[in-house]
């Protein structure tokens, strides 16, 4: 097929994707940390509050998008503008799985495979340090200011842990491109134990996740935005879509940066055992959450229950039908399987974001920064000289 | 193709260019210079230099840029005033003259240089591999001589701005 | 699609060239010192471009990599200009470089 219909038709599916997910991370992560402070969240809206992301759109959509009068205009109205469109670029680069054959198309279920690939995203997030400069700077506010360069400087502070820990695996699969570092990762130790990054970069990965939560300004470093010390740090003046903007590309930010954790340290969407026996995990899990559904929907604890339980129930059992299914339709199967794993392994890191979110306090501004150049920067530094140190060593 | 980008990102980069010699506030100067790098970032591409585009976005518009902006931003100096009032038709004057003497180093660049083959996006790749392989044989001594240079910048740097105690 | 000419390798050193001029143009006319900085900075950028220019025309990495000890000390100068920028602003309180004009304070 022509390379731009099949590009635009990625693009309209990868982009169709995000931004489902995008709304539905929101509910996600306020029913999980609802749940573990010990109360429901959004119940009302929708079946367990599903239709509550919707009910939010369209709370942003119709508020009054009011521009103070104070503000310097271009600037205001950039900054969310950047921060959304570099947040939603570094998806471009991000492979979801391997190369797949539908009928005569024989593509990467990948936008686009850059040979800078892994540079492309730190770029890309270096760049995205201005989308909450200029909107600290431009609202014309002291706390907004305060909020935009401390935020800005943590993010700055950050980059440089996160990159060293990123080169870490380069030195080993020896490539910057996405797609072989993926399959530098296929194959077994002993039969059993996967290749993947995070057994001999075990430190480099836990140097990266905490570099990420501090990028995406997400608790425990998310003091420039908090709520509670900087009326609500620079994004203050900002309402409507704009503050829609801001938040969305928060969560495509913590999107991007899980996504890179998993191609980099996790083996991206290779299962964690050989090929055979891995294949009915899926069909394992979707089958036990169905089963568990309908155990509890005999008898439900609430009166709504006694219909979302069973309707999630066959939800479930039919995507495990679909799992199985597949196992016999031969060009399903790796996109199904591939999709899976990617996802799961996402779904699991984004999870720790939002746990951690529930759980952790959050860091004063110079304890931040003393953990970053004086706690995280000597350990990334640390981390990447044994590597070189054991490659150099290991190799004819 | 490749014509059409270099035409539509050098025409970028001049804009950018002259907007920040034109524009009195600083903040409006920096934006326009990373502008500027934003679009040389996409000439390197075309060039084939990969690593020295994606070494252009990281280090001058990721960090340097990100250093002016601070200051601009902490500093907090106004717009500039302009120091003398030229009239209208000075600045028309100005202009042409301008576009003139652009045109008149082009036309002595164009014919300085020998007939040489011009650019196709892909057929030179400037790979990392060989960025690397040169950095670390041939170029060695340069490479750690920055390493010290960009060590003694630090301490510099720290030295000058920290409070007196 | 549009056919696929080849770009003259002229055009990337005029870009470059006219890139310098107006970076010379605002050393020599801005007098705000962020200005002026930044118009080094765009000289500087100028020159990249010349240098991945002719690397493109011998087909070798090594425009490359002076391009990027370039980079490297723009940065080391960047750093400490701006610290230099921020004792003069500590010390008299104006960025106009017109207005610092006295050896002795």
């Amino acid at each position: 097929m022509n390379f731009f219909i099949l590009s635009l038709i990625k693009v309209a599916l990868v982009a169709f994707v995000l931004l489902t997910t995008l709304a539905y991370l929101q509910w996600i992560e306020r029913k999980v940390i609802a749940h573990v402070q010990l109360r429901v969240g959004p119940y009302r809206v929708g079946p367990h509050g599903l239709l509550q992301p919707l009910a939010d759109v369209v709370k942003l959509i119709t508020k009054e998008g009011l521009i103070p009068s104070h503000v310097n205009k271009l600037f205001y109205l950039m900054a969310p503008f950047v921060a959304v469109t570099l947040a939603l670029i570094s998806i471009s680069v991000i492979p979801f799985g391997p190369e797949i054959k539908i009928g005569p198309v024989t593509t990467w279920m990948q936008l686009t495979d850059l040979r800078i690939g892994i540079l492309f995203v730190i770029a890309v997030s270096s760049i995205g340090v201005y989308g909450v400069a200029l909107g600290g700077w431009a609202s014309n506010n002291k706390y907004s200011l305060l909020g935009g360069l401390r935020s800005s400087a943590q993010m700055i502070s950050y980059e440089l842990p996160l990159a060293l820990a990123v080169a870490a695996p380069l030195l080993l699969a020896n490539t910057l491109s996405f797609r072989e570092m993926v399959n530098y990762q296929s194959g077994y130790w002993l039969g059993f134990i996967p290749r993947w990054n995070l057994f001999p970069e075990i430190l480099g990965f836990i140097v990266f996740m905490i570099a990420g939560f501090a990028e995406t300004n997400r608790v425990p470093f998310d003091l420039p935005e908090a709520e509670n010390e900087l009326v609500a740090g620079f994004h203050t003046e900002y309402s409507s879509m704009n503050f829609a903007a801001f938040f969305m590309a928060e969560y495509a930010n913590m999107v991007t940066v899980t996504a890179v954790a998993t191609l980099l340290f996790l083996g991206g969407w290779q299962p964690p055992f050989p090929a055979p026996y891995s294949d009915v995990i899926p069909i394992l899990v979707f089958a036990l959450g169905g089963l568990v559904a309908l155990y509890h929907g005999l008898n439900p604890a609430r009166r709504m229950d006694k219909f979302t339980l069973p309707a999630t129930a066959l939800v479930f059992l039919g995507i495990a039908a679909i799992f199985g299914l597949s196992l016999f339709v031969a060009p399903l199967k790796p996109i199904l399987m591939a999709l899976f794993w990617f996802c799961g392994k996402v779904l699991v890191l984004l999870f720790v974001f939002i746990w951690v979110r529930a759980t952790l306090p959050r860091f004063r501004y110079d304890q931040l920064m003393r953990f970053a150049w004086i706690g995280l920067f000597p350990l990334a530094m640390f981390n990447l000289l044994a590597t070189s140190l054991i490659v150099a060593l290991t190799t004819k | 193709m490749t014509a059409l980008i270099f035409l539509i990102f050098a025409g970028i980069a001049v804009f950018c260019g002259v907007n920040l010699v034109v524009q009195t506030h600083p903040i409006a100067s920096a934006l326009s210079l990373i502008g500027v790098m934003g679009s040389l970032a996409v000439l390197y591409l075309q060039l084939g230099g990969e690593f020295i585009a994606a070494a252009q976005v990281i280090v001058y518009a990721g960090a340097i840029m990100v250093l002016f902006v601070f200051v601009i931003m902490l500093l907090n100096a106004g717009a500039e005033t302009p120091t003398f009032q030229v009239s209208r038709f000075v600045k028309y004057l100005g202009a042409i003259l301008l576009a003139f003497f652009l045109g008149l180093i082009s036309f002595i660049i164009q014919g300085a240089l020998p007939k040489s083959e011009g650019v196709l996006f892909g057929t030179f790749q400037g790979t990392a591999l060989d960025v690397g392989r040169k950095l670390f044989t041939t170029y060695l001594l340069p490479f750690e001589v920055t390493s010290v240079l960009i060590l003694i910048a630090i301490v510099g740097a720290i030295v000058l701005a920290r409070k007196e105690v | 699609m549009v056919p696929n000419a080849p770009v003259p390798l002229s055009w990337y050193l005029i870009l470059s060239a006219i890139l310098f001029a107006l970076g010379v143009a605002g050393f020599i006319f801005r007098r705000n010192i962020i200005t002026v900085f930044m118009s080094i900075e765009l000289m500087l950028n100028a020159v990249n471009l010349s240098f991945v220019t002719f690397s493109y025309q011998f087909k070798q990495v090594d425009g490359h990599i002076y391009s990027f000890f370039v980079m490297v000390v723009a940065a080391a100068e960047a750093a400490v200009g701006l610290a230099i920028i921020l004792t003069v602003f500590k010390n008299r309180a104006t960025l106009m470089i017109d207005e610092v004009n006295s050896m002795k304070y």
